[in-house]
């Protein structure tokens, strides 16, 4: 157990060491917010939809943790580059171990950054309905951020270098965030594009979210939970089988 | 195969990487307390015997064992009981010295306080301790071998595997750790494997030497014996004459080319 804990310290205390990187992660919810929130607002008042910069700030609080869960996973690549992963799987603990201190930390940071991101919806004018159902917010944004860590060090054990990051963000990152109703209502789309967003991972923890802090959900926070632990622990398991195999 | 004589037992190891028979049936052992020199031209395969020694990669076949530990059978057990510095940079450069020796300290389950009077007596060893609470990434390749090497001894192994521990450093520095490296193998009894290609070193400190080429152990004996053998007033020559004088043009692996890349992406540190 102190193997998970000093790898997940370390995740922190990086985190905490580069500032810069924490305020340059805020630019871009910041401009999500700003240019869809107050831009397409107006139009979506008057399709009688109500306040659409409430609706958009859990999605770009989903979207926050979502990059930065992923890049915290992906970061083996670099420590496999860097060589210090070599450090680690040396050590005598289990891979295992290893996996789960990596994947606490790194979800650690992309929950934090989700709530600086929540901060900003809050203080841009977003009003949480009910504070009873804060804790379930909370919950749902850590939820996220253990699935898509998890993910990126899964994803990260199937490369052996950086070339592979550009394909997984174009080709897992934005379509999960753009198709996952971060951005628009499930409620009214096409029914292909409601079939590719109930396949899609983020729906069900930006719907948990949105249902939290607004009061209202597309599936039912029931469901976007039990999707969410679900999903979490058979990516937690998938993750720590494809680590176990990486070979330096 | 007599674990109280010989700390490391190999025999007949072998690693193929697709289609490329990188370590090729190979078999020595390393008896207690010795430092013993594994040389080799560039692509001999030193490393990758040293990754099979330590665990990180698996055997395509053949034994190993450490202090007598079967290392594929017992991996875990096995790695408490040695000690690595790498042929590359394995520390954290955004930590501090002493947060990397932590970190390690803590990895193989070290208590608090053996944990910080070790740490400080092993940072005053290699003349570091001042620079304890300064990043690694300010450090020059000399400062961050010698961090590597403590934090290399921290858990008291029985076996030092060093690949080499001196390259791109200047003569003093490399003076400097091989007494380091003396008085350790001395006063702790610590059995000290090492890969270098600077010859001079295997014939001042080697008390035995493996020459590995092309995957295959060429041969194995005392610096002195080797020189005798080959008829070479100095080790270098009794080197160049066993190995040959033809430069190894070895296929760039993955790592090799993550190696590069990484120097591409360095700046971005
Ligand atoms: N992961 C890998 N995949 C394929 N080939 C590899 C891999 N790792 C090493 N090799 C190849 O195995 C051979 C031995 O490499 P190794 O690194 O063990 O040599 P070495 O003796 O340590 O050389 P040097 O003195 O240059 O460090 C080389 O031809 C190398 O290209
Ligand atoms: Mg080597």
């Amino acid at each position: 157990m102190n193997a998970v804990y000093i790898l997940w310290k370390r995740e922190i205390i990086r985190y905490f060491r580069s500032r810069a990187r924490i305020v340059g992660s805020l630019g871009q919810p910041l401009l999500f917010l700003i240019a869809l929130g107050f831009g397409l607002g107006p139009v979506f008042q008057r399709a009688g939809q109500g306040n659409y910069f409430e609706f958009l700030g859990p999605g770009v609080v989903s979207m926050g943790i979502l990059f930065t869960g992923i890049f915290a996973g992906i970061q083996i690549i670099w420590d496999r580059q860097f060589g210090f992963l070599k450090e680690t799987l040396v050590a005598p603990v289990s891979r295992f171990e290893i996996m789960l201190g990596k994947a606490l930390g790194g979800a650690t940071v992309a929950f934090m950054q989700g709530v600086f991101v929540f901060v900003l919806t809050l203080l841009l004018g977003v009003r949480i309905s009910s504070l009873a159902f804060l804790p379930i917010a909370l919950v749902s944004m850590f939820l996220i951020a253990l699935f898509f860590t998890a993910l990126g060090i899964a994803i990260a054990s199937l490369f052996e270098d950086m070339q592979g990051f550009q394909l997984v963000m174009n080709f897992v990152v934005q379509p999960t965030f753009f198709l996952s109703g971060a951005l628009f209502p499930l409620s009214g789309v096409p029914k292909f594009l409601q079939l590719i967003a109930s396949f899609d991972p983020l729906s069900y923890g930006v719907d948990a979210v949105r249902g939290a802090v607004t009061g209202q959900s597309h599936f039912g926070m029931g469901i976007d939970i039990t999707v969410l632990v679900v999903l979490t622990f058979t990516v937690l398991a998938i993750g720590s089988y494809l680590f176990s195999k990486i070979e330096i | 195969m007599d674990p109280d004589k010989n700390i490391i037992d190999v025999r007949d190891l072998v690693k193929n990487f697709k289609g490329f028979t990188a370590v090729d049936s190979i078999n020595f052992e390393v008896k207690r307390g010795d430092i013993f020199a594994f040389l080799g031209p560039n692509g001999a395969g030193k490393t990758t015997t040293i990754k099979m020694l330590t665990t990180l990669l698996g055997p395509s076949s053949g034994t190993i064992f450490l202090n007598g530990i079967d290392v594929v059978k017992e991996a875990e057990k096995a790695r408490k009981s040695f000690g690595i510095v790498f042929q590359d940079p394995s520390l954290d450069d955004e930590l501090t010295a002493y947060e990397n020796m932590e970190f390690h300290a803590i990895l193989y389950g070290i208590g608090k306080t053996t944990r910080t009077e070790r740490i400080k007596e092993l940072l005053n060893y290699v003349e570091l301790w001042e620079r304890r609470k300064d990043l690694v990434k300010t450090f020059s390749g000399g400062m961050k071998r010698r961090l590597e090497i403590a934090r290399g001894l921290l858990h008291h192994p029985k076996i030092l595997f060093l690949d080499e521990p001196t390259s791109g450093l200047d003569p003093q520095t490399r003076n400097h750790i091989w007494d380091y490296i003396k008085k350790l193998n001395s006063s702790e009894k610590i059995t000290v494997f090492f890969t270098t290609h600077y010859i001079e070193e295997a014939d001042r400190y080697a008390k035995d030497i493996a020459i590995m080429d092309h995957g295959k152990i060429v041969t194995k004996d005392t610096p002195e014996n080797l020189k005798k053998k080959t008829n070479s007033k100095d080790l270098e020559a009794a080197f160049l004459r066993l190995t040959g004088t033809t430069i190894r043009d070895e296929e760039a692996s993955g790592i090799d080319r993550l190696r590069m890349r990484s120097r591409v992406w360095g700046g971005r540190r």
